[in-house]
């Protein structure tokens, strides 16, 4: 079999994985987040923060108690960034630079996991363990929270009650991430990946390779669309991904909650249709960006890849060019930072799907709820544009799309394109700025809205050549990265607020069908339109003319 | 209202003689006061002065025709909104010539008998409050809205409702209501008014169909700010392309500067036809003008909405609330069916019925004529052409009417009327009518009808019963396909009837609604309606007693009768100034075409975008990236051509649409999904194509111009 043949059967086989754990996965969610009563160890943790469980938050109270946690879990981090050396299991490693701690502290908590440094020569396993880790797990705890929320503003009627924070975290940590994360570590143990206290280094033949808990950490890295390897290298690194089936395993876990997400939502607003369709709409997007990274680099002209039939620079060769474009296509479709080959060695154009990916918004499937939410958002707008045509003041899901809603959905989708284009056109203004790229005119220039497509939708990931360690880039992609995660949160959360205050109109043969196929090619129509056309003029001086040069 | 809307209306939509007329309103328009109520052309006439700036600083035929045709934007907006203005003026115009400075003459009491003798004050129209009473005699013009409270007279209404027949109007009952400017042609009433100063239906309806002062509807609101936000991103996507395009052309030095680009950048020129190119300019353009048009629609089919919300909410509405008489039935019931006992011929008892009911003048004494007649052939005779027959009234007492013919053998009874009743008769003429008799009756009853038995009793025989009518509410014609398409919409219709649930439910199934409320009171329509809204539908009923106002207020769209009274009328958000109420149907129909109009040319405006960006990114960067020539499918002849094309496509496009805003899309009665598929294919896939071609055929123009 060639390895293009491998490469389709690979995601063949993927969509059948996916499709296997869609509906027990998404009731299992659904089951957590509902139920009524709270288990022993859910009772626990509320008595340890002093969490009233059973009293339901506005969504002002949720937004504030979201707020309040990421700015404490920053702290938190950043302190034991800079006192690393004087706790215990800090393997030697000195305290973390300021201004690195702190994008660092930002980069995690907003579940983005750019990664400023080099993990194995920078962290030490407390701060690996006790505050990246954790951080892996409650912000990807976060943003299915959030995306919860919002479902329960199309579910419930006449409210401003939509839930308690503190209870929906504590839930989807305990009993959605780290259920499947123990499995799953010990899943990539069995495939070769490390684990281990050690703060010895492997030495062979003259290398020097740090061990540690790798495998604990790499599971939730993809899991919760994290990305924040544990080596510099990634999930490249033969520890942290060691064979093709692992690699199979972390694009599994990266797409099953996501995808799974569209169930649980299906199942809290009473209609399983409409969850599979907006998981109809994921799948098209990320079939055909899959499809796309694949089919460019299979085809990338040059000498080298022409002999042998791809693109192999960048990549490894224990997974070869189609599986690490999936991978690629995989990570940034979600929020998942993390990378097994690299971008900045692919073609123009499969590197300009993979930029266009995150450019989205992220929504195919997504990171683990901020997909669904970000996918929502857009079947909002594409119902209230599209919906007019039937007649009827737009409607979703029973809920009227008025001015509050409409403001609310176009704040949302006004801010990652404000803060990508903004953050780039300033960054390109100022020469200095101009020596972080690695290639200069087109290439560089997808290199620099790269970085900022990435940071400014929580991607994490970079072209590798770029090099974003300098102040500026420190500052500017921090600020992306922050105002990226927490304003749409908030446009969110204020929209699920203003839904479940409505009452809910009844379906009829009136109402804007929200779940046939027309309405599926609509929200991607949208989507693209929307999204994409925005970034078209930059698009096109970067990836396309250097694709077409 | 028809002799306005001829003069308004009927002519071409796209009559040259509208557009010159709207030129002084189109550009007192541009006014930037007035402009910012509209944010998206607003944009195009801040860029429109900026390329002004530019093209007289570094004048270029490229320059001026540009800025040319991005004035000629914002006056096409500016025309659009003017004609559609245009129309309500020339109706409000005419309403206003029956505003007349009326003099209102004054009386201290309603307590008058006679008109002459009175001592009145003479006070201007306006200055009437709530509360005044006024005499108004033969010849003179009502002075305002009111409720007659003493007198009856005739009333020409023809002002208001272009009706020209004349209207009863008299004191106490449902047609107590008057409006000022209607004409009272005899006799002479005396009328309380009941509107406050300024705020009758005529100053209503003008300020109605004139729209200057137009309030936004909710989802007019909403569309704006989407459009803002899709504004604001298409804004910041052109000028952060500034930096970049400066970052491009650097490393290119070799490449050539060009009119569109150069070592500074995009010109500014190119920049702002980039952005007025992107920015939704079809809809926004013509937003104001389709809501204005909707609101005339209405009022061309004489219907006085209270407010643009109510119009939206007609849309909406997912049940209807109709009641039976006059709206699903007509008024009266009818003799449908001829049913004799056995032994007894069709044609004798069709004979009988009709002998019987010649004298019988009632609504239903008349369809048994007629129906004898239509059926059986039997030629109507006129009461006076037996002189043989003595005639027997109807009357409440022995509720049978009937004729006594002197025959040779004697006389010849024959009676038709109330089962009871004529069953009494038969027996104390001997007969006795068996159980055959009351199986019919109970037939006709069950199936809703009222039976009428006809019996005979000659003279030496038994009376007997010849058979029995079958008396119905005739459904009007047409109702039960109307409902089947309601259906198809997903509306809901729910008959409102006094008859009993036996009666009602046989109706309800023969006209084919969803559903009937029997015996119902006013209070039971109310809760009706609160059961329905709380179950989150939204109602609409029409209505014209009294009585009937709590529902018309609570329903979301209460659509009261012009004959009713002044309460109704208040209570309710619309008047249906030829009250008839199948009307309803009408302005359902209304309300979804507003909306659809909208989403159609929203989704049309996005849609031509794909276009405009393959004529201008390649025009911007072909020169500096030679690939990106590949973008240009269109294979359009120079970038300044592909520029202007692009422009000129821009601004003519709003002029094409100026008739389908006014007109409203194509609207028909189909579900949610076939319409959506219908409008997805013409406004969406065809604003994706139109574009390419559209601005394919502007370049094989300009491209002929020499020096472009």
């Amino acid at each position: 079999m060639s390895t293009t043949t491998a490469g389709y059967v690979f995601i063949a086989a993927m969509i059948v994985a996916l499709i296997a754990v869609y509906k027990p996965l998404g009731d299992y969610i659904y089951r957590v987040v509902t139920r009524e009563k709270h288990r022993a160890p859910e009772r626990f943790v509320y008595k340890l923060v002093g969490v009233k469980a059973d009293t339901e938050q506005t969504w002002g109270g949720y937004a504030r108690s979201v707020l309040a946690f990421s700015a404490l879990s920053i702290f938190f981090l950043y302190g034991l960034q800079r006192l690393q050396e004087h706790l215990p299991w800090s393997n030697g490693m000195a305290e973390v630079p300021a201004a690195l701690s702190w994008n660092t502290a930002v980069s995690f908590t907003t579940n983005t996991n750019w990664q400023a440094y080099s993990g194995e020569s920078t962290m030490g396993h407390l701060v690996q363990m006790a505050g990246l880790a954790v951080q892996n797990f409650v912000s990807a705890a976060v943003g299915v929270a959030v995306a919860i929320v919002l479902v329960r503003g199309f579910a419930r009627k006449l409210t401003d009650r939509l839930g308690n924070f503190w209870v929906d975290l504590t839930r989807i940590t305990i009993w959605v991430l780290l259920p499947i994360a123990i499995v799953g570590a010990v899943v990539l143990i069995i495939g070769g990946a490390v684990q281990n206290l050690t703060a010895e280094t492997v030495t062979q033949a003259g290398q020097h390779i740090t061990g540690g808990p790798v495998a604990s950490q790499e599971v939730i890295k993809e899991l919760g669309t994290n990305g924040g390897g544990f080596y510099n290298a990634n999930s490249a690194h033969p520890f942290e991904n060691p064979t093709s089936w692992t690699n199979f395993f972390e694009i599994f876990l990266i797409l099953c909650v996501p995808f799974a997400l569209t169930r649980t939502f299906g199942r809290m607003v009473g209609d399983k249709r409409q969850g599979l369709a907006i998981a109809g709409v994921m799948a098209v997007i990320a079939l055909a960006s899959v499809l796309l990274v694949v089919g460019f680099e299979n085809a990338a002209d040059g000498t080298v890849p022409t002999a042998i039939g791809a693109a192999m620079e960048g990549r490894e060769v224990r997974f070869g060019t189609p599986n690490s474009s999936f991978f690629a296509a995989a990570t940034t479709l979600t929020s998942t930072g993390a990378v097994d080959s690299f971008h900045d060695s692919y073609s123009a154009w499969g590197g300009g799907v993979l930029t266009l990916n995150m450019l989205l918004g992220e929504v195919a499937p997504g990171g683990v709820g901020a997909g669904l939410y970000g996918m929502l958002v857009l079947a909002v707008i594409t119902v209230f544009v599209a919906g007019l045509m039937v007649g009827r003041t737009p409607e979703y899901l029973g809920k009227k799309i008025g001015a509050r809603e409409i403001k609310l959905a176009s704040m949302y989708f006004l801010t990652t394109p404000a803060l990508v284009l903004i953050g780039l056109a300033a960054s390109i203004s100022v020469p200095d700025n101009l020596t972080s790229m690695q290639d200069k005119g087109t290439h560089g220039l997808s290199e620099m809205l790269y970085a900022f497509a990435s940071a400014s939708n929580n991607n994490g990931s970079a072209f590798a050549g770029f090099s974003a360690n300098t102040d500026w880039f420190n500052t500017a992609l921090g600020l992306c990265m922050f105002f990226g995660r927490f304003l749409p949160i908030i446009f969110v959360l204020a929209l699920a607020g203003s839904l479940a205050k409505q009452k809910a109109t009844p379906a009829s043969e009136g109402t804007f069908p929200t779940h046939k196929p027309l309405f599926v090619g609509m929200v991607v129509f949208t989507t693209l339109i929307l999204v994409a056309l925005t970034f078209l003029p930059v698009l096109a001086l970067g990836p396309v003319a250097e694709g077409l040069f | 209202m028809s002799n306005v809307t001829a003069a308004g209306s009927k002519n071409g939509l796209l009559d040259p003689k509208q557009w010159l007329a709207s030129t002084p309103d189109a550009l007192r328009k541009l006014d930037p006061r007035l402009m910012w109520r509209n944010p998206v052309m607003f944009i195009v006439e801040i860029g429109a002065v900026f390329t002004t700036v530019l093209a007289i600083a570094d004048p270029s035929a490229f320059a001026w025709i540009i800025t040319v045709w991005l004035w000629l934007t914002v006056l096409f907006a500016n025309a659009a909104e003017a004609i559609a203005e245009g129309r309500g003026k020339a109706q409000a115009d005419s309403l206003r010539k029956a505003k007349t400075d009326t003099i209102a003459y004054k009386v201290a009491s309603s307590a008058i008998t006679s008109p002459r003798d009175i001592t009145v004050t003479e006070v201007a129209a306006p200055g009437l409050q709530r509360g005044d009473l006024v005499l108004v005699k033969a010849g003179q013009v009502i002075p305002g809205d009111g409720d007659v409270v003493t007198g009856i007279a005739s009333v020409d209404e023809s002002a208001i409702t272009g009706e020209s027949a004349p209207v009863i109007r008299e004191s106490g009952g449902d047609r107590s209501a008057v409006m000022g400017g209607t004409k009272v042609l005899s006799d002479w009433i005396v009328v309380k008014i009941t509107q406050e100063p300024g705020a009758s239906f005529l100053d209503r309806m003008i300020a109605l169909v004139e729209g200057a002062n137009r309030r936004k509807t909710p989802n007019e609101i909403a569309l704006n700010i989407l459009l803002a936000a899709m504004t604001i991103i298409f804004l910041m996507a052109t000028v952060t392309m500034q930096p970049v395009a400066i970052f491009s052309k650097d490393w290119m030095a070799a490449a050539p500067d060009t009119e569109v680009l150069n070592a500074s950048g995009v010109t500014g020129i190119v920049m702002v036809s980039l952005l007025v190119c992107l920015i939704p300019t079809t809809i926004g353009a013509l937003l104001s003008a389709i809501g204005i048009a909707g609101m005339d629609r209405l009022v061309q089919r004489n219907v006085l909405a209270m407010s643009g919300r109510a119009v939206e909410a007609a849309g909406d509405v997912n049940t209807l609330l109709l009641d039976k008489t006059g709206t699903i039935t007509y008024g009266n019931r009818r003799a449908s069916e001829f049913l004799s006992v056995p032994g007894v011929a069709a044609a004798r008892l069709a004979d009988a019925a009709q002998l019987s009911s010649l004298a019988d003048e009632t609504p239903e004494g008349r369809s048994i004529v007629v129906f004898a007649k239509e059926t059986y052939g039997l030629r109507e005779r006129s009461a006076g052409e037996l002189s043989h027959a003595t005639w027997v009234e109807f009357t409440a007492q022995t509720r049978m009417s009937g004729v006594d013919l002197a025959e040779e053998h004697g006389l010849h009874e024959i009676r038709k009327g109330a089962s009871a009743s004529v069953i009494q008769w038969v027996k104390d003429n001997g007969g006795n009518p068996d159980g055959q008799v009351t199986e019919l009756v109970d037939r006709i009853s069950n199936a809703g009808g009222t039976p009428l038995l006809v019996a005979e009793h000659k003279a030496g025989h038994d009376a007997e019963v010849l058979g029995v009518i079958h008396l119905k509410d005739i459904v009007k014609e047409g109702m039960a396909e109307r409902f089947a398409q309601l259906r198809s919409m997903g509306i809901r219709t729910v008959m409102i009837t006094g008859d009993n649930p036996l009666t009602a439910a046989a109706i309800a199934k023969e006209a084919g609604v969803d559903d009937f409320l029997a015996e119902a009171t006013p209070e039971d329509k109310l809760e009706l309606i609160k059961k329905e809204q709380d179950g989150g539908r939204l109602v609409a009923m029409t209505g014209d007693g009294t009585n009937d106002a709590p529902a018309l207020a609570q329903a979301d769209v209460g659509v009261a009768m012009n004959t009713g009274t002044s309460a109704a009328k208040e209570a309710g958000n619309m008047v249906d100034l030829d009250s008839d109420p199948t009307k309803l149907i009408e302005i359902v129909a209304i309300g979804k075409q507003l909306l659809m109009t909208r989403g159609a040319l929203t989704t049309f405006s996005i849609a031509n975008d794909i276009a405009k960006y393959f004529a201008i990114i390649p025009a911007i960067f072909a020169a500096v990236y030679p690939g990106l020539d590949a973008m240009n499918v269109m294979r359009l002849s120079s970038p300044t051509s592909a520029i202007i094309s692009a422009v000129i496509f821009n601004a003519i496009i709003i002029l094409l649409l100026v008739p389908l805003a006014l007109k409203g899309v194509k609207y028909r009665a189909a579900s949610a999904s076939s319409l959506l598929r219908r409008n997805l294919l013409i406004y969406g896939v065809g604003g994706i194509v139109a574009p390419f071609v559209g601005i394919k055929l502007i370049d094989l123009l300009i491209s002929l111009i020499p020096g472009l």
